[in-house]
């Protein structure tokens, strides 16, 4: 049964530039920015699926570090294209086009927030942690409206995507592949994390804390890293997402945004390394077709959820590959 | 600013405080009793909204839509009782919360399906429509003071309901032993249905009472559900005077920062960013409460643990 998870993820997870690449042939860059949609999607997915698969932590906020992420390359990349520094009062710092270094603001950024919510919030368990999460991505959207300095409720637009050493980023294909090896990196370190002793003691305090606590862990110690290290790849994704875009807008901190972080987990199949970026994809691919079917296409998603929640409990990857090997 | 204002500003935030009551206290009595998070709360306090709109429109009486609001919410919340929630209240939270999150895309796509995108209007009724004078010559909105002493008596009814009636007491007995309530032949899943109508009603005659005032529309529900939350989470879950102290808590709250905050500001700044900084600080000024009672009281000020 291992073997056919491993054989499921191979595909799912090759499907991605394997469906780039044919639209490279077929001259579709439509389907290449989906595909590319996708693979930040699954990313911002995979990073929550360290908090709430390993962790056991029902994060509904994780769109606060997703907007952060977002903001963080809009605002640098807007003042870099307004030629205004960002801070001019005692040390000039100017704005900056550089996907890398905008990359570490956003997961430096995200981190530090995601280590306040996460210090708040893991005070509390179950019903109150998935409330304040909530509230606390909440509290980042309407601060996001109400500021007017970065376009409030509309949002920022940049007009040129941003640089990479070596690449032209404006060709889908080429952006496509960087988030693809973006993607990969940070799936392959999960899969490293997953198997490291923090990773299994992270998921035994999910299972029994009290028994983590008397080999002499801390839980909540455990639970913070995981949420901080949760954060930072959501908050990557979010840079990533709104580069995709050349766009943010508060709609980045929606709490809808981290409904369907979830949704993306469940439907992919729960604690699972791969769950996330099939659940993704499959995300992508029914909210293009259902989209051209009708206007209302996600009450259909919604119909298709809650068949998956009440009657198929493992998500795609637990349906095809069988149940005996989730992890709980 | 005048002490008349400040005191309109006062009765404002009350009244947004009790109608965050009536949506917080279906939620927490959900939760105290069938242990379950429920995200769709606030898509039956849009069904009472529209429910209300559509009747006010058809036959133009507001206490007509009044009761459709309750009657079309409690029966929104029974069906889906019966059909889904009923089969997640042995799950995990992740499960409810996928759950009711489906529910929400369900609830408001087929709105925005039978009623389309645009807002509808709910008007306030001809003899509520203009002020009236309060002691003190302050003139304020009769219908939002309709509101607040509605709100009122319904908690009053709540709390007597809960503590005095039949089914007060088996609900009580629900929340701390649901095993053994069925054992004494206590009909439980007859017992849920009846709790989950009643908070949905609740929320369904919170949405048409704010329906008044603000506009109808896809959507409305959700703001307020997170509101309740925060109200829940500072409140204690489970408890009902809870949610009372901490709806009034958020409401005025919200209310008093988003016009003092401003003013405060404008004390050692100027006009426009004073206004800035105020009003963002203000958006934030809830869940800055939340995080402080969180501090000193992880389970809420009169939570159990």
């Amino acid at each position: 049964m291992i073997r056919r998870e491993g054989i499921i993820n191979t595909l799912i997870f090759l499907s991605l530039p394997a469906v780039a690449g044919a639209a490279l042939l077929l001259d579709e860059p439509f389907t290449i920015t989906l595909a590319t949609r996708a693979a930040i999607l699954a990313l911002a997915a995979v990073g929550l699926n360290l908090a709430l698969g390993l962790g056991g932590l029902v994060s509904l906020g994780h769109a606060a570090f997703f907007g952060i992420g977002g903001y963080a390359m809009g605002i640098l990349a807007s003042h870099a294209q307004s030629y205004v520094p960002l801070i001019d009062t005692w040390i000039v710092i100017e704005g900056t086009k550089s996907m890398p270094v905008i990359w570490l603001v956003a997961v430096i950024a995200s981190a530090f927030a995601a280590l306040a919510i996460g210090a708040l919030s893991l005070r509390t368990s179950g019903v109150y942690f998935i409330m304040i999460t909530l509230a606390f991505g909440q509290m980042f959207y309407y601060f996001a409206i109400s500021w007017p300095a970065y376009g409030g409720e509309d949002g920022l637009s940049i007009y040129v995507r941003n640089d990479f050493p070596g690449l032209n980023t404006l060709v889908p294909i080429q952006f496509f592949g960087l988030v693809f090896t973006i993607l990969a990196l940070v799936l392959w370190a999960m899969g490293r994390l997953a198997a490291s002793p923090f990773g299994l003691a992270l998921n035994a305090a999910r299972q029994n804390a009290e028994r983590v606590e008397t080999v002499g862990l801390t839980p909540f110690r455990l639970r913070l890293v995981a949420f901080v290290i949760s954060g930072a790849i959501t908050g990557l994704a979010g840079a990533l997402f709104a580069d995709l875009n050349r766009f943010v807008s508060p709609s980045m901190f929606s709490w809808q945004m981290s409904g369907e972080f979830i949704v993306f987990i469940v439907l992919g199949g729960i604690g699972r390394l791969f769950g996330p970026v099939a659940g993704a994809c499959l995300f992508v691919v029914l909210e293009h077709m259902l989209s051209g079917v009708s206007e209302f296409w996600l009450i259909y998603v919604g119909a298709i959820l809650l068949l998956v929640v009440l009657f198929a409990r493992g998500g795609l990857i637990g349906t095809l590959a069988g149940r005996a090997v989730a992890h709980d | 600013m005048t002490t008349l204002l400040l005191i309109e500003q006062v009765l404002n935030g009350l009244q947004s405080g009790i109608m965050l009551f009536l949506m917080a206290a279906g939620l927490t009595l959900i939760f105290g009793v069938m242990g379950l998070i429920n995200l769709a709360h606030g898509s039956l306090y849009m069904v009472g909204a529209f429910a209300a709109a559509a009747v006010a429109g058809a036959t133009g009486s507001f206490v007509l839509a009044l009761m459709a609001s309750l009657i079309a919410a409690a029966a929104a919340g029974a069906v889906i009782e019966m059909v889904v929630i009923r089969r997640l209240y042995d799950r995990d939270h992740l499960d409810q919360v996928l759950a009711t999150f489906a529910l929400i895309l369900i609830f408001s796509e087929g709105t925005r399906w039978v009623f389309g995108s645009f807002p509808l209007y709910l008007d306030v009724p001809a003899a509520l429509a203009g002020p009236v004078t309060l002691p003190g010559g302050i003139l304020y909105p009769a219908y939002r003071l309709l509101i607040i002493v509605v709100g009122l008596a319904i908690a009053a009814g709540l709390f007597l309901l809960i503590a005095r009636t039949r089914i007060g007491i088996q609900i009580r007995a629900g929340e701390s032993d649901r095993e053994m309530i069925g054992a004494l032949g206590v009909d439980i899943s007859r017992l849920y249905t009846i709790v989950f109508a009643l908070g949905a009603a609740l929320a369904g005659l919170a949405g048409a009472l704010v329906g008044a005032i603000q506009s109808v529309q896809v959507g409305m529900g959700e703001p307020v559900l997170i509101l309740a939350f925060v109200v829940i989470v500072i409140g204690g879950i489970g408890s009902i005077k809870g949610a009372l102290v901490g709806a009034l808590l958020v409401g005025l709250t919200d209310t008093l920062g988003g016009v003092l905050l401003p003013l405060a500001f404008g004390v050692f700044m100027d006009a426009s960013t004073a206004t800035a900084v105020g009003s963002a600080l203000a958006s934030m000024s809830i869940y800055i409460l939340m995080a402080i009672v969180l501090l000193y009281r992880p389970t809420g000020l009169f939570g159990t643990v």
